[in-house]
Order: C-alpha cells, then sequence, then structure tokens
C-alpha cells in the first residue's frame, strides 16, 4: 500500500484532480495532488496546518487557480474560473470562515446570487427549504437574522445554501472547528444523510477522531502532498484503532532526510532545583475571537525548555500574553523565581527577568520606521543610561546597539537603517538581544522560527539552547512539533485554552504528543 | 421683526428650504448607495461639481433644463467612471482618490468656466414650476411645497424608490452584501467588483443630477465651487440616516431649513454678520452628528476594496 495516490480517474468520479500543482511565493501548497470525489461518499481530507488543505478548496470552489495539472468535473476537463462557475456545476461550499451577511436574514442570504432585475422570490424558497429540511431532519428559522443565529445554526444555513443551489458536492471546511461536541455530532448525521442521497462530500480536518467517525475514505495531506489515501475497502478491513496508529504514523512520523533534524543534546536539568516560572490555574475568559484559558498550571526549572504544542489558535498566544501582563488574567497565580507577579504590570514583570519574544515581530516587536538602533531599546525608553532627564543619549545608544549588532550578528546596513527594512531573521535577531539583554530569567518565545529560513531558524534554535543552557528557564510556544523535539525537555499540548497532557520528551514522545494534539489520550 | 413670521416670509423660508434640500436629498440617496456597497465616495463634491458645470452648459446651449439634468448626470458618471476604475478595480484608498476627484474637479471646473463665461456671467431662466393643482392653493405649505420644478417632486418619489430597491429587490440584496460581507456575495457567484461599481456609478449619476440642479433651478448659473459642500453634507446624510432613504430625506430638509435661513435672515435684514448666519448648517450637521453619529452603523467592509480571497 506504499504506493502514492493510487486513484485512477474512475467513471464514479463527480469530480477528479489530477497532479494539480499551486505555488505561492515561496512555498508549494499543493504538490501534484491527485484526487477522486465520488457520490455517496465523504472524502476526507486530513492534514495539519499549512498541508495545502485549503488551497486545494480554493482550487474546487472557483477561488484560485491550479498552477499545474487539471480538474476533472464528469470526466471532463473543466478548469473552475470563478465561484459562479463552481456553483453551476454543482460545487457548494462551507468556508472555515462564515459566508453569511450578518445583517441580512437567513432567507435573503439563501436568496443572494439570484440575477439582479429579479425580485427575490420568498414564497418559492420557502417551499424548496421546506423539502429540503424535511428530508434531511433539521429546521431552519428563515426570517431570523443571522447574527442572531448560532455557530452551529449559521453551518446549518449554509449547508441548505448548498442543497438549495441543488449542489452535487459539498466541500466542508474545518466545519467542526468552530461548533460544541453536540454540533459536531449533528453534523456527522447530517452528513450521513446527504451522502445517503447520493450527494458527494469533501470533509476538511486536522481532528483525526472525526476522520475516522465520518469519513468513507480518507486522503492524508502532508506539506502540500498527497501521503496517502485509504479507500473505503481498506477503512472497513481495518479495525479503528488499526487505521488511526496508522494515520498518526502518516502525519507525524519522522521524515528522511530533515535538514532541521538535530539530535537533542543530552542536557541533565535538575530536577531538585526550585522552579524558575511556577504558573498554577491561569484563567483568561475568551474573547469573541480567540479562545481563553482554563486553568493552565506548570512549573519550569532553571536550564529546563519546556514546550507547548499544539494546533494553532487553540490560546497559545493567550497563555503568552497572559505571562507577559499583556493580557488580563482572570485567575491563577504566577510566581517568578518565587515571588508573585501576576499583579504587576507589564514593565514590572520585564524588570523582574520575564521576557516575552512575540511572534509578531513587525507588529508589536519592533516599530518598523524606527532605527534599528532605537529597536534594542524600545522597552527602556526614557531609562538611564539610553535616555537622560528624557533626552535621548545618542552615543550611548549606538555604542550599545553596535556591540548587540556584533554579538547578535544582526545583518543591517548600519544602525540606522529602518528595522522593517531587515530580513524577518534578522529582525528576529533584534528581538532575541532586546529580550536576552541583561537580567533574564524565564523567557517565552512564541514561535520564534515562524517564517525563517532554514539558517536563521537554526540559529535562533541554538540561542534558545544556549539561553536554557545558562541557565534561564525557556517556554517555547510552536505549531512546528519538529521544532519542539528537537529543543525541549517535557512538551505540554495545548487545544482549546487547556493543557490536555505533558510528555517528557523521550522516544516516544513524537507519537504521543501527536496523539494529544489530535484529541486523543497520549 | 413681525416681517420675520408673515405669511409670505415663512412660505418663502420653506420654498428655499427645498430648493436647498433637492441637491442634498440627491447627494445623501447617491452616497447613500456606495455606502451600502462598501465603498466610502469622498469623490461626490467633485461629481455634483462635474455635474453642475455640465448640466449648466448643457442647460445653457440647448436652452432645454431637462437636457441639462441629462448632461449633468453623464458628468456625475464620467467622474464616478474615474472612482470606480481606481477604487473599485484596482482597489486604491477610497479616500485618497475621493479627495483627489474633489479638489481636481474644483480646479477644473473653475478653470473652464473662467475660459468660457468669465466675461459674460450668463444666466438661464427661471425654471417653470409645476404647480400642483389643490395642493398649492393651501396658505403657506401650498406655495412652500407645491410649486417646483417637476424634477423636485421625481426626486422625492425617488426616496421611494430606492426604499423599495433595498428592501424588495435582488440588487438591493445584493448592494447589502457587497458592504457588508463582499466574500460571501463572491461566494454566492455574484461580481462584487461589478455590484460596487453599479452603486458608484449610480452615486455618480444621482450626485451630476444634484449638481444640475443646484446650478440650473437653484441658481440659475454655475460659478466655481458653487456647491459649497453639499456633497460633504450629503456624505453626513447617508453616514446619519444607517442605509435608509427616508432619513436622508428628512435630515435633508432639515439641512434645507438652516440653508434657507442664512438666505432669509439676510434678506429680512436682522443685524447679525453674514459670517455667522452662513456657519448655522454647519453648526447643525455638528449636532446631528453628537446627537445621532454614535449610533450610525456602517457597513463592516466599508472602505475596504475587496479581493478576491484575501482574508
Amino acid at each position: 500500500m506504499s504506493n502514492l495516490s493510487s486513484s485512477p480517474v474512475d467513471s464514479r468520479d463527480i469530480v477528479a484532480l489530477e497532479g494539480v500543482t499551486k505555488r505561492f511565493p515561496g512555498i508549494v501548497a499543493n504538490d501534484s495532488i491527485d484526487l477522486s470525489i465520488r457520490p455517496g461518499e465523504v472524502h476526507v481530507l486530513l492534514g495539519e496546518n499549512g498541508a495545502g488543505k485549503s488551497t486545494l478548496i480554493g482550487m474546487l470552489s472557483g477561488l484560485q487557480q491550479p498552477d499545474e495539472g487539471r480538474i476533472l468535473v464528469d470526466g471532463r476537463p473543466t478548469p473552475i474560473t470563478s465561484p459562479r462557475h463552481a456553483l453551476a456545476l454543482g460545487i457548494g461550499t462551507v468556508f472555515q470562515h462564515m459566508m453569511l451577511v450578518p445583517t441580512l436574514t437567513v432567507a435573503e442570504n439563501l436568496l443572494l446570487g439570484g440575477s439582479w432585475w429579479q425580485r427575490p422570490r420568498t414564497d418559492e424558497l420557502e417551499a424548496r427549504v421546506a423539502e429540503i429540511t424535511g428530508s434531511l431532519g433539521i429546521t431552519v428559522k428563515l426570517h431570523a437574522k443571522v447574527s442572531e443565529l448560532s455557530l452551529g445554526e449559521q453551518q446549518q444555513v449554509e449547508i441548505l445554501r448548498a442543497m438549495v443551489r441543488n449542489s452535487r458536492l459539498l466541500i466542508l471546511d474545518e466545519s467542526t472547528s468552530m461548533l460544541t461536541p453536540k454540533g459536531i455530532e449533528e453534523l456527522g448525521a447530517l452528513m450521513r444523510r446527504l451522502v445517503e442521497q447520493g450527494l458527494a462530500i469533501v470533509f476538511i480536518t486536522h481532528k483525526l477522531k472525526e476522520a475516522a467517525a465520518f469519513g468513507d475514505r480518507i486522503s492524508v495531506l502532508k506539506l502540500g502532498r498527497k501521503v496517502r489515501e485509504i479507500p473505503p475497502e481498506r477503512f472497513a478491513a481495518l479495525g479503528e484503532q488499526e487505521i488511526i496508529s496508522e494515520i498518526v504514523e502518516l502525519m507525524f512520523g519522522k521524515q528522511k532526510d530533515d535538514p532541521e533534524a538535530v539530535e537533542r543534546p543530552a542536557r541533565a536539568v535538575d530536577a531538585q532545583a526550585a522552579p524558575l516560572l511556577q504558573v498554577a490555574g491561569l484563567t483568561v475568559a475568551p474573547t469573541d475571537n480567540a479562545p481563553g484559558l482554563s486553568s493552565i498550571s506548570f512549573d519550569i526549572r532553571p536550564g529546563e525548555i519546556l514546550g507547548i504544542a499544539g494546533i494553532d489558535g487553540n490560546g497559545q498566544k493567550q497563555l503568552a500574553e497572559a505571562l507577559a501582563g499583556q493580557r488580563v488574567a482572570t485567575g491563577g497565580l504566577v510566581r517568578l523565581a518565587g515571588t508573585a507577579i501576576e499583579a504587576l504590570s507589564v514593565g514590572e514583570r520585564r524588570q523582574r527577568g520575564l521576557r516575552y519574544l512575540t511572534d509578531d515581530r513587525l507588529g508589536e516587536g519592533t516599530v518598523g520606521m524606527f532605527p534599528v538602533s532605537i529597536n534594542f531599546f524600545l522597552k527602556q525608553v526614557g531609562a538611564a543610561p539610553f535616555w537622560r532627564s528624557g533626552v535621548e543619549q545618542r552615543a550611548e545608544i549606538d555604542r550599545r546597539a553596535a556591540e548587540l549588532v556584533r554579538e547578535y550578528d544582526v545583518r543591517t546596513p548600519s544602525l540606522k537603517t529602518p528595522v522593517a527594512r531587515l530580513s524577518g531573521g534578522n529582525i528576529q535577531k533584534v528581538l532575541l538581544a532586546r529580550e536576552l539583554a541583561e537580567g533574564a530569567k524565564v523567557v517565552i518565545f512564541n514561535k520564534p522560527t515562524y517564517g525563517l529560513d532554514l539558517a536563521n531558524t537554526l540559529a535562533s534554535r541554538q540561542r534558545i539552547r544556549d539561553t536554557a543552557a545558562r541557565g534561564l528557564a525557556v517556554l517555547l510556544i510552536s505549531t512546528d512539533l519538529e521544532e519542539l523535539l528537537s529543543m525541549c525537555d517535557r512538551i505540554a499540548v495545548i487545544a482549546n485554552g487547556s493543557l490536555v497532557g505533558t510528555v517528557a520528551n523521550a522516544d516516544d514522545a513524537r507519537t504521543r504528543v501527536g496523539r494529544l494534539m489530535i484529541g486523543l489520550a497520549a | 421683526m413681525t416681517g420675520l413670521f408673515s405669511e409670505v416670509f415663512l412660505s418663502a423660508l420653506l420654498f428655499g428650504a427645498v430648493t436647498a434640500a433637492i441637491p442634498l436629498l440627491l447627494a445623501g440617496l447617491g452616497e447613500q448607495m456606495s455606502e451600502k456597497a462598501g465603498v466610502l465616495n469622498i469623490g461626490i463634491e467633485g461629481m455634483m461639481l462635474a455635474g453642475a458645470y455640465l448640466g449648466f452648459v448643457g442647460a445653457f446651449y440647448s436652452g432645454s433644463l431637462w437636457l441639462g439634468f441629462l448632461t449633468g448626470a453623464a458628468g456625475g458618471i464620467a467622474v464616478a467612471l474615474v472612482m470606480a476604475l481606481l477604487c473599485v478595480r484596482i482597489g486604491l484608498n477610497q479616500i485618497v482618490i475621493g479627495i483627489a476627484l474633489t479638489l481636481g474637479l474644483e480646479g477644473l471646473t473653475a478653470l473652464l468656466h473662467h475660459f468660457q463665461f468669465s466675461r459674460s456671467y450668463p444666466r438661464l431662466p427661471a425654471a417653470d414650476a409645476t404647480v400642483i393643482p389643490l395642493l398649492s392653493n393651501i396658505p403657506v405649505i401650498g406655495p412652500a411645497f407645491f410649486k417646483h420644478h417637476l424634477i423636485v417632486y421625481l426626486a422625492v418619489a425617488l426616496v421611494f424608490g430606492m426604499s423599495y430597491l433595498y428592501r424588495r429587490t435582488q440588487l438591493g440584496l445584493n448592494l447589502q452584501a457587497a458592504g457588508d460581507k463582499p466574500a460571501a456575495l463572491d461566494v454566492a457567484g455574484i461580481d462584487v467588483i461589478r455590484t460596487r461599481t453599479i452603486a458608484v456609478l449610480t452615486t455618480g449619476a444621482l450626485a451630476g443630477l444634484g449638481g444640475a440642479y443646484l446650478a440650473n433651478v437653484g441658481a440659475g448659473l454655475f460659478i466655481p465651487f458653487i456647491t459649497n459642500g453639499a456633497g460633504f453634507l450629503g456624505i453626513v446624510l447617508a453616514m446619519l440616516a444607517r442605509g435608509r432613504p427616508v432619513w436622508v430625506l428628512f435630515g435633508a430638509l432639515l439641512f434645507g431649513v438652516c440653508l434657507s435661513l442664512t438666505t432669509a435672515m439676510q434678506v429680512a435684514g436682522i443685524n447679525i454678520p453674514t459670517d455667522v448666519i452662513q456657519m448655522l448648517p454647519f453648526l447643525a450637521v455638528m449636532i446631528m452628528l453628537v446627537l445621532f453619529g454614535r449610533r450610525a452603523s456602517l457597513p463592516a467592509a466599508l472602505g475596504i476594496p475587496y479581493e478576491r480571497g484575501a482574508r
């Protein structure tokens, strides 16, 4: 079964992809992907962030065009040129981000897309909707404003919209990410009824449990490539556990000849030492667009690197900001070297040695138009010796900045260059230099190598290792599992704002963390 | 002071209010459509100026006011085309382009006027009024509201046409979607760019018509900067009206009264410096904004150029 993408175009396919490749500047989002989509089947596309799932959907729904390869509809090569064209071909998409107009009613949203000179035919719509909802066993409030509906209800409206337009293929992009467990169950049942009516469904998810529970056929994507397809026959032959373990291996298995792979040097962390950072029951209220944190607890000892793994957007940024004092925590204790700091301001926490390297390097990390030299001391503006009586001490700043540029190997044309003109890697070095400067005790890194090239990635990682080797406590937040495995002493997994497990970085850590990340017990 | 409250004075005041309100109404309705579709149309002042100039030229040379209205609307559309091309299709900054268009048209119309009419300062004959039988006999109200040029009644009727358009038609739905969630409209299979272009061009036509009315009926002549901020008042009206055409009508009448008071008080010979009186409409704007501005809810995607696939 190791031959890749063994799916010849079949006469039963509604839509088929043949060697479809899509490139964006700097990355190959989809690398010669074959896919066959058949009526009466839920075809699951499974993969981590950045595996290329959304790009694939973009091409099927007419938002993007493939660079190479072709898309066949009913066996005929058909370039899908626009969303309108996709709809006309019977391809309906429910996007990850809701695509309903919040200020209009459900009925009006369903009517969007008619010819502009027509009068909206509300009564016709009502009859059609009643017919569809009746056969699917769902109820929809046609005259409610969309903004008044729950996310689950909005999603049903979107599915309904695809059905009203006679879609033969329904694409659901990360549709469960915003639903409650009950909502997910209902969606699963709804998908089953839809395929029984002869519809084809493409279901995109990064959750293995859902893939196994709802899918008939699973295609696993990794870094833009389709690494394996599990056809229905095999699905039936294997038990659920076997399938899950097979997929875990596919998704998180070690790649050969990975240039980033570094043997983690054995380091002894003194298990008896008092923790430098203690966090207990840290809680943050959720906001409209971000999850909160529920009762996060962990300790980091001197010289230890604790990793935080998880799918992006599960509360990583909230955790980092709550620790740094940039986000209000509703409860919990944070102790730095034994002293409670949860009531202190951002500046006071920094002064006591808590440092935070943001992932938003240009947004909140630096002031792009300011010169490199000033950016080194942004968090000390007004403080001696760089400012005296409110006046900038240019000579002192430049002298110290020049030292840091040398020490951290920042490649900049001059100290006066606006920092935004530097490459991402060099901006990161400026941040590293600033945050690791004298007095640091605990350092929080949020996605420290995100968007960097290989050389800078390796340099940043070495810098983090050195930091820990100097006896500092390091919290390393990353969505890159390889990175965590190559650096951390322990790895905690965050999901929906809480830590679902902590794993010592031993030989089986990869699989255990991987299982935690996709919602299974370690 | 008795003259202030005489019947004649009152009906003249209200008559002037209606005359002053019509350009604001047309500008406000036009701006409202652009904003509904997600385009903040700051260039509307320029569109009005183009309409005023071309409307005057059309009426002056043809001798027909209606032809003047037509050329005025065409002038507004011509400017709106530039706006649609730059801001909707290419996606440039709507505020910058809008200001540039307004300033450009101020200069251009003043220049053309200078070469063409600066020695003669021609005037148009007074516009024919369409007198509504019976209604026009009511004291005060009659002469104030029912002895106007036909286009005034048409403009008021347009308010209800717009209400119908927004509430009952497919185009109305599409316009609102283009302003509130353009991506949703796009995936529903409607071209967002085209929808917004329709809105901007309609704005141009209405603003141009408003400008032409201002020059041909209101003033009877064209002078540089004749619009004197009417387009900007239209923007304020559209923002305060929260998507409802009828509110634009009320707002336009209120501002119209203020503008008319300016003239009326001068005529009545009240001894207040004219500069103070001329501030009135703009004072009214500020008061309205303080009172109602905070509750103004603008479309979510207002001012943001649409790009497919961008998040």
